[in-house]
């Protein structure tokens, strides 16, 4: 920022608004997913041919283990997976 | 001026499991996030909400690889653009930087850096002028809406705002040596 006047702090403030309340919340909510997702990757390491279903369809692998394939459990998966 | 804690502070909390500081971490960037997406990427609202949350289930993973702790916030922008520009290669569009001139795209994001540094001024500034100039630029509320939440005369908003204003100003004067992410100190 080359300057500090009024109308342009006012017009930066207006670009950050709030993102959906339901997404922060899911994002918030990761680390209570963190271990049905570990144990689902942890198998799935462990068994190729479940790691293949898994891979295929993320969402049925999250409904078979009582996850709400949410998009972000969709994402927490995903993304485990492809650390592991 | 109120105290915020550095970013750095956050993700050494986050690192030990500290729950409150997940939801921290979440709060302080995720319009940030949500703001690249929308307004820098212009992703369609199924595609943001799909990049925003694999921005925080990357985070959340990968903070223990994060090589500098103050490195959140640049680490959390790349990541957003990148994931973003990997949506729209998934769905068969090309990246706005093909699409139109790069420099306004790379101007937009420069803008949503600058709005994040503002935004951590707001919170160190404190309330009651955080709230007030959240709900009046961020959130769109009039003077009444606003006057009625934080039980203050409507006709005294409009003086609030200017006062929160230059307040806001002054917290960004003196910010500007401070790290990335550190604002008025406890």
């Amino acid at each position: 920022m080359t300057g500090y006047d009024i109308e342009r702090i006012a017009g930066l403030l207006r670009l950050l608004r709030p993102a959906p309340s339901g997404w922060v919340r899911a994002a918030q909510e990761l680390p209570q997913a963190r271990s049905e997702v570990a144990a689902l990757v942890a198998r799935a390491e462990a068994d190729a041919a479940f790691r293949a279903r898994v891979v295929a369809d993320l969402e049925a692998a999250l409904e078979a283990e009582g996850i709400a394939p949410t998009p972000s459990t969709v994402a927490a998966l995903r993304v485990r997976l492809e650390a592991d | 001026m109120s105290t915020v804690t550095s970013d750095a502070e956050v993700v050494r909390r986050c690192r030990s499991g500290d729950a409150e500081a997940w939801n921290e971490l979440v709060e302080r960037f995720s319009r940030y996030v949500y703001a690249i997406c929308t307004q820098g990427f212009r992703l369609q609202q199924q595609d943001a909400e799909d990049v925003f949350q694999e921005v925080f289930a990357r985070v959340y993973v990968g903070l223990d690889r994060l090589r500098s702790d103050e490195a959140i916030r640049p680490w959390i922008g790349q990541l957003t653009r990148r994931l973003c520009i990997d949506r729209l290669r998934a769905a068969g569009r090309e990246a706005p930087a093909e699409l139109e001139e790069e420099a306004a795209l790379d101007e937009r994001l420069a803008l949503l850096d600058e709005a994040l540094a503002v935004r951590s001024g707001l919170d160190a500034v404190g309330e009651p002028c955080r709230e007030i100039l959240d709900r009046f630029f961020c959130r769109d509320e009039s003077y009444k809406t606003i006057g009625e939440a934080l039980e203050l005369p409507a006709g005294t908003i409009a003086s609030r705002i200017s006062r929160c204003l230059a307040k806001l100003r002054g917290e960004l004067e003196e910010g500007r040596s401070r790290p990335s992410g550190a604002s008025s100190s406890r």
